[in-house]
């Protein structure tokens, strides 16, 4: 594998073109060596297993937005059960089978006069469970702070322009609860499954920094 | 009339407060009641934690940045415990 070693001809470039990745050759900060140390107590006290530790950070990779765009879909085409997503998001969450631990769930609708947007400007607080981990854009400094100051040039940036005439809604996610916005149902998929409906709601619609479109490449492959 | 509430312009130090400084000092409205949880200030560092009631307050983006925001009628909601907020006077707004 050319790229995985530094050449030095390339004057600290790989043969690609781009920039090596240093090596983590540097010393352990406080909270590595900290997290190593109890990791390994834990494991020599026989409390749990190095692969029941793997296991679990593979259960936490394999969590993915497909969970939160089922709720979407089923708040679309089930009347009732988007008032209860809207009146407790937390019980309609786990009607859907979604383990939503101890933390609350607040879900947000968009309409044709609202446009909802998350962000967590103190951390990087997000509904993991129902959209599995964040992307890295969500946790970095740029995002948190503009999307409280100039959420339509953000949103602008991300390729969604909303008219004057829609309020902007920021949702802070300052304490105990997780959002997630529930998207307005595109034009044009009257009669379709849910299914299909799940398959047009990514990520970015449920951070509220895009809109589900039935025109969407996605879309025509999922019908 | 939705209740008008001001986040307190406290500035305490090495805590683990979950009131942003951009919202201090800053009035808004109370959107909801969330019921009360634990206090992040003192559970973050394993003390005993007290329940306090959580709000969520919705400020509109001239309450935040004045009338030079993005688009002042353009809205925030953020959640901020009980004793981060006192009453706000109706009209007496901090911009």
């Amino acid at each position: 594998m050319p790229h995985d070693h530094p050449h030095p001809s390339h004057d600290g470039m790989s043969p690609s073109g781009h920039p090596y990745r240093e090596d983590q050759d540097g010393p352990l900060t406080h909270f590595q060596a900290l997290e190593i140390a109890v990791r390994e107590l834990l494991v020599e006290k026989g409390h749990f297993t190095p692969r029941q530790i793997a296991e679990a950070v593979a259960r936490m990779d394999a969590r993915t937005p497909a969970v939160g765009a089922r709720v979407v879909a089923r708040a679309w085409t089930d009347p009732a059960f988007k008032a209860r997503l809207l009146e407790n998001g937390s019980d309609a969450a786990r009607e859907m089978g979604a383990d939503i631990d101890a933390l609350q769930l607040i879900a947000v609708e968009n309409t044709a006069e609202v446009h909802n947007v998350i962000v967590c400007t103190l951390c990087s607080c997000y509904p993991r469970t129902l959209l599995g981990i964040p992307p890295d854009w969500y946790k970095q400094r740029a995002y948190r702070a503009r999307t409280v100051v100039e959420p339509r040039k953000v949103l602008s940036e991300f390729g969604l322009a909303l008219p004057d005439e829609v309020t902007v809604r920021v949702h802070d996610s300052t304490a105990d609860m997780r959002y997630i916005v529930l998207p307005a149902r595109p034009e044009g998929v009257e009669g379709w499954s849910e299914e299909a409906l799940a398959a047009l709601v990514t990520r970015d619609c449920m951070i509220g920094v895009a809109v589900p479109r039935a025109d969407a490449p996605r879309a025509e492959a999922a019908e | 009339m939705a209740e008008r509430v001001r986040v307190k312009d406290w500035r305490p130090r090495g805590f683990h407060v979950r009131a942003p400084w951009y919202l201090r000092g800053k009035t808004g409205v109370i959107e909801r009641r969330l019921g009360a949880f634990k206090n992040p200030e003192d559970l973050a560092y394993h003390r005993p934690a007290e329940k306090i009631e959580l709000l969520r307050v919705r400020f509109t983006m001239r309450d935040l940045w004045g009338e030079t925001a993005e688009n002042p009628d353009d809205t925030l909601d953020a959640e901020i415990f009980a004793h981060w907020l006192e009453p706000a006077e109706e009209g007496a707004d901090a911009a």
